[in-house]
């Protein structure tokens, strides 16, 4: 590659850089995308045929890097969702380092029967009243009330994901709670 | 997305009675579940919270009236 081509690109590394920072409003991600389109710009000198400028070639590489950069923030932000949770922990469920079961959750006999059962319900009801109290509410609003996820967060006002994880700190405790006070010893008792 | 843990899993399967969960997060799970009993269970058992809820409605409704 030649050092005047590597010198004409590395002075577009401003104008890009304003480019991709009015896009992804991030100045770290905005560096980085520059960055990937000038070595993607080094190593096609050859695509480079001298039709457009020099600029609005870089610019079109640019867009694509922006795209890639904008989709993989929305993908971290999903896996954002799945940030540890403690509390889950706290609950009496035990995972190993790496995230996968230390203490593999045990199968429930015939859980429908339960459905049939007053007892089963009495419990059930103890577990609710053991939940905190915000958990609580979240739960019987999407599952008493049958509220959808959106409604719940406004109404707490919490964003989806907190919600999300409110929801899921009380299944998992009504789960560990009923398994506790029913399916346990069911299973025990044989 | 990918998923990486048992209990991201089941975070996901809690997140899938809330909303409507993506392709690839549903073939996810699907894979997840051929190779891991545990979260199966867990799978099962949230499934069963939310019809042990309803049942609980219309024991209620039953008493009411």
């Amino acid at each position: 590659m030649s050092a005047d081509f590597r010198s004409q690109i590395e002075g577009q590394r401003a104008y890009l850089l304003r480019f991709a920072s009015l896009q992804l409003r991030n100045a770290d991600a905005a560096e980085d995308a520059v960055q990937e389109t000038l070595l993607a710009a080094l190593a096609s000198e050859s695509g480079y045929r001298g039709q457009s400028s020099l600029r609005t070639w870089l610019t079109g590489i640019l867009k694509h890097k922006i795209v890639d950069a904008i989709r993989k923030s929305s993908r971290e932000m999903a896996a954002g969702a799945f940030d540890d949770d403690p509390e889950i922990e706290a609950l009496g469920y035990k995972f190993k380092d790496n995230g996968h079961w230390q203490e593999r959750p045990a199968v429930w006999t015939d859980p429908d029967s339960a459905l049939e059962q007053k007892q089963f319900f009495a419990v059930l009801e103890q577990c609710l009243k053991a939940l905190p109290a915000r958990t609580a509410q979240a739960f019987l609003m999407r599952e008493h009330l049958g509220l959808e996820t959106g409604e719940i967060c406004k109404e707490l006002g919490v964003t989806a994901t907190h919600c999300w994880v409110l929801l899921y700190r009380a299944r998992m405790a009504l789960r560990q709670c009923l398994e506790a006070g029913w399916f346990g010893k069911k299973v025990k008792g044989g | 997305m990918t998923v990486r843990s048992c209990k991201e899993v089941t975070q996901l399967v809690s997140q899938g009675l809330d909303r409507e969960l993506a392709f690839g997060e549903r073939a996810a799970l699907l894979v997840h579940f051929a190779i891991c009993q545990g979260c199966r269970n867990v799978n099962r058992q949230l499934s069963f919270l939310r019809r042990a809820m309803q049942g609980r409605s219309a024991t209620e409704d039953e008493t009411a009236r």
